[in-house]
């Protein structure tokens, strides 16, 4: 199996520990990644508020060059898969607009032919590798381990652009991977909805009431640790979790944990390797439950 | 069909009230809605339970409540396609809004921030000899925010009400969106200035997180959300850009612009201000922890290969000379 990869500005930004795991596990699952050195960002949706024509021409020019390799698209970030699908669905629901597009690419000598499916590693593990397949690279079930799962908004809503209808299993695909990794889901009713990262620098009393709530309500629920393929959402959950605890007035010392680190923790690499030592809220209590060495 | 409705029931009559859930088996036709069924136990069960409803045909906007954890019409959502593996369905009142009783809530706040949007035409300039005119192509594209039956259901599941009741909410900002884009309302060009300015403010248009909630559970189409990043649109360009969203999304597309990709580190200070001391030494005690666990972006912001490809593309899109 081979991807065009594109794991987003924050998995090398401001969660620098996401891309090499997430490199490291598809390794171990045989994935090959061919990087787009030349892929912009997505614009996470903020570039759209201001010009969506343009946000859209950028998601058009990454679908371009990865038609020219041939190659399905791989997507660690929910907001990056979100944003993308939706520019996607906007272009091949409108064969005008695509052209419109298209105008704008064939000054760098791009076309994108509209063929382009992003996905995100969570889905391509269970539609395209199989769960049954991940199952004999559990060597180190997360037995015991309560995980609430996060999803982040963009790869939930709207689903219409997300394909739900075609791909239902899509709805509830994080609870079935933190089972296949021997881990017991934590079903809250906060799972599905927002982080608030996107008004952390416009409405922080807001932003830090919404990680408050959704971590506490986990937390409460007897989670262990809360599971997100969204680094956004850890950004705010994690980076910001002191802050939201000082504002809510309670501790709440919840680790949050990429999906792919929850994935190579279950496949026995070491917490060190998928760089659970750089989270914020510490996972050290985790790593003694799941009792591994750190590493 | 055999269902069960597990309802989530309060009545504030009785001495300290407090929610319960009650389940209610029945047989209902493989046709039926919830609110059918809803109706039936009312009926035929417990003539307690209190809901509203009235025109059984997704119209009046009166049924909306949570249906699986999501709001929408009770009168709109067959029971057949609403059941789970066990032929149960859980029924809840809409959220955000204060419950009467049972699946009653209070809509005292919904109708408050409609009425604070000013729900009406104003117009600005000298009143023209006959009726105001709008062409066709101008109206067209409110079809569908006028198609709102102030159901409350994006409300009820709004993100950001839930905590923060100021919020002016996405029907409220919706309705406002339904004003702005008309070419009737504002000055002579269309652009209503007073409306755009005030709803720039606290609690207005930049309070939205984006998540999409209100997207997807509003029964007919209005996608309130889209409305709100139209609004932000129409702000910019009228010249309200001193706002820390509207300097968010400039300092975004700039870094987008300048190297392919965002550049976390001076997002914080670019779009509070670099001279702004309160805020970023507010944000600072986050910046010393990402640091001293080897997570602060990298100081020396990378580009990605061929940036100045989508620098190009930037300046030909956004160039304001293009027609
Ligand atoms: S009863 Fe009128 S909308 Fe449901």
């Amino acid at each position: 199996m081979k991807y065009a990869f594109f794991p987003g500005c924050v998995s090398r930004g401001g969660c620098p520990e996401l891309y090499p795991a997430a490199k490291l596990i598809c390794q171990r699952l045989d994935i090959e990644l061919q990087e787009m050195p030349g892929a912009s960002c997505t614009g996470a949706g903020v570039l759209q508020e201001k010009n969506e024509f343009l946000g859209d021409t950028l998601n058009a020019r990454t679908f371009a060059m990865a038609e020219d390799l041939g190659l399905p698209i791989m997507t660690i970030c929910s907001t990056c898969q979100g944003v993308m699908s939706q520019a996607n669905h906007r272009m091949k629901s409108n064969p005008e607009y695509l052209a419109k597009v298209n105008v704008e690419l064939a000054e760098e000598g791009l076309e994108y032919n509209g063929n382009a499916e992003p996905k995100h590693l969570l889905w391509i593990l269970i539609e395209d590798y199989g769960l049954e397949k991940l199952e004999p690279l559990i060597t180190r079930p997360l037995a015991g381990i309560r995980l609430a799962p996060f999803y982040g908004c963009y790869i939930l809503r709207p689903t219409n652009a997300l394909d739900f209808e075609d791909n239902p299993e899509r709805q509830n695909s994080l609870e079935r991977l933190i089972e296949t990794l021997g881990a017991t889901v934590v079903d809250f009713a906060g799972k599905t909805r927002c982080c608030g990262f996107p008004i952390l620098t416009i409405n922080e009393k807001n932003s830090m009431a919404m990680v408050g709530k959704h971590t506490a309500e986990a937390k409460d629920l007897g989670a262990d640790a809360m599971v997100t393929p969204c680094p956004l959402c850890h950004l705010n959950l994690d980076a910001f979790q002191p802050k939201a605890s000082a504002q809510a007035q309670r501790s709440i010392d919840l680790p949050i944990i990429h999906m792919p680190q929850a994935i190579g923790l279950a496949m026995g690499i070491t917490p060190k390797d998928l760089g659970l030592q750089r989270h914020i809220v510490s996972t050290k209590a985790l790593i003694t439950k799941l009792g591994v060495a750190a590493g | 069909m055999d269902v069960t409705f597990k309802i989530k029931r309060y009545d504030p009559e009785v001495e300290a009230p407090e929610s319960y859930w009650q389940d209610f088996s029945l047989t209902l036709d493989d046709s039926a809605t919830v609110l059918d069924g809803l109706i039936k136990i009312r009926e035929e069960i417990d003539g307690t339970l209190s809901l509203r409803c009235s025109c059984r045909s997704a119209i009046c906007g009166s049924c909306a409540m949570r249906i699986n954890g999501h709001a929408g019409l009770a009168c709109k959502m067959q029971v057949r396609l609403a059941v789970d593996d066990d032929n149960v369905i859980i029924i809840e009142p809409a959220g955000v809004m204060p419950v009467v009783k049972d699946l009653v809530v209070d809509f005292d706040m919904f109708w408050s921030k409609i009425m604070a949007v000013d729900p009406y035409l104003r117009p600005e300039g000298p009143e023209p000899d006959a009726e105001y005119i709008a062409s066709n192509e101008a109206m067209l594209h409110l079809s569908g925010v006028t198609a709102c039956i102030m159901c409350g259901a994006c409300v009820s599941d709004c993100t950001v009400m839930e905590v923060d009741p100021t919020f002016l909410g996405p029907a409220a900002l919706a309705k406002a969106y339904r004003f702005t884009a008309d070419p009737r309302d504002g000055d002579a060009q269309g652009v209503s200035r007073d409306r755009l300015e005030a709803l720039n403010g606290p609690t207005g248009m930049w309070d939205c997180t984006r998540c999409a909630e209100c997207v997807e559970v509003c029964p007919k189409g209005v996608a309130p959300m889209d409305r709100i990043m139209a609004l932000r649109e129409q702000a910019i360009n009228a010249g309200f850009d001193n706002t820390y969203g509207a300097r968010h999304a400039e300092a975004f597309s700039s870094s987008l612009e300048h190297s392919g990709q965002l550049d976390e580190l001076r997002l914080v200070p670019n779009t509070v201000g670099v001279f702004n001391l309160p805020v970023l030494l507010n944000m600072a005690p986050e910046a010393l922890r990402a640091l001293t666990h080897g997570k602060l972006p990298p100081i020396i912001h990378k580009k990605i290969e061929n940036a100045d490809r989508v620098r190009k593309l930037f300046r030909r899109v956004e160039d304001p000379d293009r027609s």
